[in-house]
């Protein structure tokens, strides 16, 4: 208690303690992608401030002028501008912590806590996976312990804590309902979101050691959901880009192919209907299990039968798809298709060119005699498979295929269709994804970057494209165990004990159930959910109701809450009375009207037998006193031994 | 300026507690819910400027995390309305207790809260600019002592406190004006300086006595309530069983103090009252039996504390 004729004190110690705390949390958590020369500075300058903060100093005011106008000068020495993401980022994370050498009132602390609640919202642009949501919600908890510390009287720091925890605890229910009717906007209000972020995954092309930089990422591509059992590995590849068009380094889909028609399929077999939720990739490739029968909606169809979605996948995306594992496609080749299948550049690597003619010659027109020997070939004539192959020389095939033999996926594919085409038989490569983990936890299948994969098709008369993997030729573990493990040769590693592949699984259920109801949720699926409970997304008026209604409503709970009383130790005296009341009018001896409680008891008492009685005599005496001896509420202890008690008699 | 005068009457009609133009009530005084207003502070209306920035920018980049986040802070915002609210319902003013001052002293008043249901946190009374901050835990009674201006003797109505709190995160302010139906004696100024009172051994008075818990003393009596418990012989208390009181050997003829408003012709009646005043307060310190005779009444012969502020009271409360 004080009694303060100035308002304004400078804020204690702790608020500012706690406000460092957040301020800790928030560089923590955009240190991943501010500049090296900025985070371990501003983490620096926040400890020695804390310290100096401690011992009541204040920080100098010229050198706080000085770092305020170095901090944009440096940001646009790194980057080139002040606007944009990372830019904007390194700006507001920098401003926050000099903004702590400034904290003299409460109004600073106020604005230093609003500021912090908005840089710690923007360290969820760079990325929105579970984890990085709920460290950033559980940084919350310190920026409202601020706000509660700067309060009068507040209490101890662990109290104020876990007031903080509760109150966000207790915000969750309004938060979801909000979270569910806020209007999605249907375009960007300003801006190009996501321009300027990598794009992941597979490419529209395919130049040297591009699939071999993802494959050793082990971060999620999409997740497929099958309808019916998860296909044997063997057979789960996922076609992402058909690629005809080579220049001696580069695989690409090429322009000519683009205006080719959509090949025809006849499915020969039984289909397949899953549902992948791909993760962002800032592009339209849409990986399909080997070979799609209908595009989805919001995705169209190359030529080669991949699927394009109509806008990069920025937040990811749901689609379901048919798939026929056993087809023939395109049992008719045009002339057109069949230049684009043989095409090949200029006229490098010759020893490539001659041994496909050496293979044309003894087998003739056999090409299926023709892919054996190339199989053979990459079996047998000392072929490796590693993600780090040696460097390959101008003449990359050549080069590949007699002189260094060790390579992965794409230079396999690449050799291969290489040499199909020398010796005249259509191919083309396609770049995807094979394998994936089938998660036991939950029945999908999870597809990583680090399962890309590339393969080649060819053209059979008669049988049409049919899919031929050169690198299970070398390396038949990379399809069934899958790259690093074909990479580093098989056997159980302490990463593969059954506890945490069962771990690992489960935290795994917990991003694809993350990713499809909160990364996903769109303006088409909220759509989908409002049209559920009888709101009409199409007229305003109607989602202004159900938004106002759902806002009274929650504004009214929210009342009676407040309004309730919540249940004391007092209470809990009264209503184990009550209990007691109950069943001794059950043995009827009621209460009389105006009786009191003691007197009650003590001539009910007189009723029973002796030790009944006694016991009896001995809960009304002490009922009085734990009623009315005590100016402090009643021990808690000797309530609920009364309560006991009581419970325990048996009249 | 007569459509702000009507509005300002309509609204007092309508909302007695919105302003300060509450009746005054009597104790004990129960902050229910029609009595409480809450509105956004300063900080409230700038952080929820923030949201909505942030909103946007959830929104428009397409960031459905940060979204959550910001709903997830809003919503823990708007419930702290609740919590400001929480803060001062239920509250009881059970009680004031006011103490002794002469005018132009500060008086100290101690007001009695409960929380009968719950801890109320960050609490704030504004009584006359200053501001008293507490909080009082769930079942307990906290006692508030403040202290009021007085300006001139005779009744003084308590001002209207204004209890407010920005629990819990300073984002919403809740208040409530409470005119508690009670008024406190301000006992009247005494005179600084002036002549001793007349007939009481005029300029040889004796220098007050200031032995009057001493031990020396003439008898015992039984102890009656009211009397100062100072004045208990321990004791011959404990050897009889039952409270007894000290008597002093009676004050000779000359200390009987006799102080008469009439013999102080030529003064304008606020001196007058004055000089009794340092009269009565001197007596009363030197141990005095003293006798006040003022217009209507008379009071006296007596001494002791009951006595004393008998007669200040009655000095206050003269025309």
């Amino acid at each position: 208690m004080s009694a303060a004729r100035v308002p304004a004190p400078r804020p204690d110690a702790r608020s500012f303690g706690l406000l460092s705390l957040t301020v800790a949390a928030t560089l923590a958590l955009h240190a991943t992608h501010l500049p090296l020369w900025l985070s371990p500075p501003l983490a620096l300058l926040l400890a020695l401030r804390w310290l100096g903060y401690r011992r009541g100093r204040r920080f100098p005011a010229l050198l706080r002028y000085a770092l305020v106008l170095t901090l944009p000068l440096g940001v646009i020495a790194t980057y080139g501008t002040l606007f944009g993401r990372l830019p904007g980022a390194a700006l507001a994370v920098g401003l926050l912590v000099l903004k702590l050498t400034e904290t003299e009132t409460r109004r600073d602390v106020h604005i230093a806590v609003a500021f912090a609640a908005f840089t710690l919202m923007s360290a969820l642009l760079f990325g929105q996976s579970l984890l990085q949501t709920l460290l950033v919600c559980a940084a919350l908890a310190p920026a409202l312990a601020t706000l509660l510390a700067l309060q009068p009287s507040a209490g101890a720091t662990r109290a104020i804590l876990k007031t903080a925890v509760l109150r966000l605890a207790a915000a969750l229910p309004v938060t979801l309902l909000a979270f569910v009717l806020v209007p999605r906007l249907a375009s960007p209000l300003w801006g190009a979101p996501g321009m300027q972020q990598a794009r992941t995954g597979i490419s529209a092309s395919m130049s040297p050691g591009a699939i071999g930089q993802l494959l050793v990422d082990d971060s999620p591509a999409f997740r497929v959901g099958f309808d019916g059992p998860i296909p044997p590995r063997a057979q789960r590849y996922f076609r992402a880009v058909v690629l005809w068009h080579f220049d001696g380094r580069t695989w690409t889909s090429g322009s000519a192919a683009r205006h080719l028609p959509l090949e025809p399929l006849q499915a020969l077999g039984p289909t397949q209907r899953y549902t992948i939720s791909m993760e962002a990739t800032r592009q339209t490739l849409l990986p399909a299990l080997d070979m799609p029968l209908q595009a989805p909606a919001a995705t169209r169809f190359t030529a080669a039968r991949t699927l394009l979605a109509d806008r990069p996948v920025d937040h990811g995306l749901r689609y379901t798809v048919s798939s026929a594992t056993a087809y023939r496609l395109q049992p008719r080749l045009g002339a057109h298709e069949r230049a684009l299948g043989l095409q090949l550049p200029g006229d490098d690597d010759p020893r490539a060119r001659a041994l496909a003619l050496r293979w044309r010659t003894r087998y003739g027109d056999n090409p299926v005699a023709i892919i054996d020997a190339a199989l053979h070939r990459f079996h047998d004539d000392g072929y490796r498979y590693t993600l780090t192959p040696p460097p390959l020389g101008r003449q990359q095939v050549d080069d590949f295929l007699f002189d260094t033999r060790a390579g992965f996926c794409e230079h396999y594919a690449s050799a291969f269709v290489f040499l199909m085409r020398a010796a005249g038989i259509p191919a083309r490569v396609v770049a995807g994804y094979q394998g994936g983990y089938a998660n036991r936890a939950a029945d999908y299948l999870l597809v990583r970057q680090a399962d890309a994969h590339a393969w080649a098709e060819v053209w059979l008369r008669g049988r049409g494209w049919v899919r031929v993997d050169p690198t299970a030729a070398v390396r038949p573990d990379r399809i069934s165990l899958g790259a690093i493990a074909a990479a580093q040769g098989a056997g159980a590693r302490w990463y593969q004990a059954a506890w945490l592949v069962g771990l690992r699984d489960r935290i795994d259920v917990l991003n694809r159930l993350w990713d499809q109801s909160v990364v996903g949720f769109n303006a088409l699926r909220q759509r989908g959910l409002l049209t559920r409970f009888g709101v009409d997304p199409q007229r305003w008026q109607s989602v202004a109701l159900a938004l106002g209604g759902a806002l009274a409503v929650a504004l009214a709970f929210g009342l009676a809450l407040a309004l309730r009383e919540p249940a004391g130790e007092r209470d809990a005296l009264g209503r184990a009375f009550d209990r007691l009341q109950r069943r001794l009018t059950r043995r009827d001896h009621p209460r009389q009207p105006g009786e009191a409680p003691a007197h009650y008891l003590t001539r009910v008492a007189a009723d029973l037998p002796a030790e009944q009685a006694a016991a009896l005599r001995a809960l009304s005496t002490q009922f009085v006193r734990l009623r009315y001896a005590f100016t402090q509420p009643a021990p808690r202890l000797a309530v609920r031994d009364w309560i006991r008690r009581a419970q325990e008699l048996k009249p | 300026m007569s459509l702000l005068a009507s509005l300002r009457a309509r609204l007092a009609r309508r909302h007695p507690s919105l302003l300060r133009q509450r009746p005054r009530e009597a104790l004990p005084i129960e902050l229910g819910q029609r009595r409480i207003y809450v509105v956004p502070t300063a900080f409230g209306i700038g952080f929820g400027a923030m949201l909505i920035v942030m909103l946007l920018g959830a929104l428009n980049y397409n960031n459905n995390a940060a979204l959550l986040l910001t709903c997830l802070l809003g919503a823990a915002c708007a419930q702290s309305m609740y919590g400001a609210f929480r803060a001062l319902h239920d509250l009881r003013l059970e009680a004031i207790r006011a103490g002794h001052a002469e005018a132009g002293q500060m008086l100290r008043v101690e007001l009695r809260f409960t929380a009968p249901r719950r801890t109320h946190a960050g609490l704030c009374l504004h009584v006359d600019a200053t501001r008293h901050d507490f909080s009082i835990a769930a079942d307990t009674a906290l006692s508030l002592p403040i202290n009021l201006h007085t300006g001139r003797r005779g009744w003084l109505d308590l001002p209207a406190l204004k209890l407010e709190s920005t629990w819990p995160f300073g984002l919403f302010r809740a208040w409530s004006w409470l005119r508690p139906d009670v008024r406190v004696l301000v006992y009247p100024a005494r005179e600084t300086a002036g002549p001793p009172p007349l007939g009481s051994g005029a300029e040889s008075m004796p220098a007050p006595r200031s032995h009057e818990l001493g031990e020396d003393y003439a008898g015992l009596r039984a102890y009656q309530p009211g009397d100062s418990p100072r004045r208990i012989a321990w004791k011959a208390s404990a050897r009889n069983a039952t409270l007894l009181l000290r008597l002093h050997e009676p004050p000779d003829a000359q200390a009987l103090w006799h102080l008469r408003w009439n013999a102080l012709r030529g003064l304008d009646p606020e001196t007058r009252i004055m000089r009794l005043a340092r009269w009565v307060d001197e007596a009363q310190r030197g141990g005095q039996r003293w006798q006040l005779d003022l217009p209507a009444q008379s009071l006296g012969p007596d001494a002791g504390s009951a006595h004393y502020h008998a007669c200040m009271s009655a000095l206050a409360l003269l025309p």
